[in-house]
């Protein structure tokens, strides 16, 4: 058994799917953040793998952007948070059904 | 070996912190689950020869992005735990993980039935952008990042501004009674001087 990209690829999709299903069952919305965490960093994992198969450097290139892409979106997401919270405390993903304030 | 036994090792641990983060009743315990899978993860990296990926893994996603979640958690009191018995849609929690289990079937069949994992050309050796080259990994993702990716990288950059901007607009928007009363004229007084009142059509109160 030698250490290949199939391992990590094999990680990466199980991992990716525990994300998706967090995404589904959790209704407090910063667990949902973390899940969606959980699935970019599935995708980081795939990322490097398929870079070191290719002998390329993009792989961690993507991985990069990847990571600036999910801090900014956390950013936003908790800001959206905060403001919700403060309207209704102690709100979940189920309180949130209109678009509006 | 030794790699596969490092690999396994950290695989473990980031598949224990990612069941950790979808069970946990409480947010806390789940941000600090995350915290667990992102080290594992960093640790995949340096045994990918990813090092300055795990570096900055472990800076910005364990010391910034889950210290962020941790203040939000704390500043709005959120950290209830979540009551598992009430479901709001009939059977939609094993919904979801039948979606779940559907979606690593999938990914598994792809990766099982792809040849050699990757598919796509080899870069050749002696490039710049090719991890064999011998020269340090942060050298040559900073070549390659500032010449063959650096639209995506300004791109970034506007994209980081926007979202420091989104912040400050999204969470400065209180309605009036939330407005803490005392902090407006008291700060702005000289001392010694005698306090003027300005009333609403512009006159000045002795």
């Amino acid at each position: 058994m030698e250490l290949s990209s199939t391992w990590y690829l094999v990680l990466s999709v199980v991992m990716f799917s525990i994300g998706t299903t967090g995404v589904l069952i959790r209704r407090n919305p910063l667990v949902m953040f973390m899940c969606v965490e959980l699935m970019l960093n599935a995708v980081n994992i795939a990322f490097v793998a398929f870079g070191a198969d290719l002998n390329h450097v993009g792989g961690q290139i993507s991985v990069f952007f990847v990571l600036v892409v999910a801090a900014v979106e956390v950013v936003v997401g908790l800001a959206i948070v905060v403001a919700i919270m403060r309207r209704k405390p102690g709100a979940s993903a189920d309180d949130i059904a209109v678009l509006r304030g | 070996m030794s790699a596969e036994v490092v690999f396994i090792a950290a695989a473990l641990i980031v598949m224990v912190g990612s069941l950790g983060v979808v069970v946990a009743r409480k947010p806390v315990h789940s941000a600090l689950f995350l915290v667990q899978t992102l080290v594992g993860v960093a640790v995949l990296f340096i045994n990918a020869d990813a090092h300055f990926i795990a570096a900055v893994q472990v800076l910005v996603y364990a010391g910034a992005i889950v210290i962020l979640f941790l203040f939000v958690i704390m500043l709005l009191g959120v950290d209830k735990a979540e009551e598992w018995g009430v479901e709001p849609i009939a059977g939609h929690r094993m919904l979801a993980v039948v979606i779940g289990a559907s979606i690593a079937a999938l990914g598994l069949t792809v990766v099982a039935w792809s040849v050699d994992g990757a598919t796509g050309k080899r870069n050749p050796s002696g490039l710049e952008s090719s991890l064999d080259s011998d020269v340090s990994d942060v050298y040559r993702i900073g070549r390659v990042l500032f010449s063959d990716y650096v639209l995506a990288f300004e791109i970034t950059a506007a994209l980081l501004t926007i979202a420091v901007i989104a912040a400050v607009v999204l969470t400065r928007d209180l309605p009036d009674e939330d407005r803490l009363a005392d902090l407006e004229p008291a700060s702005m007084e000289l001392p010694g001087t005698t306090p003027v009142c300005v009333d609403d059509n512009g006159g000045v109160d002795g």
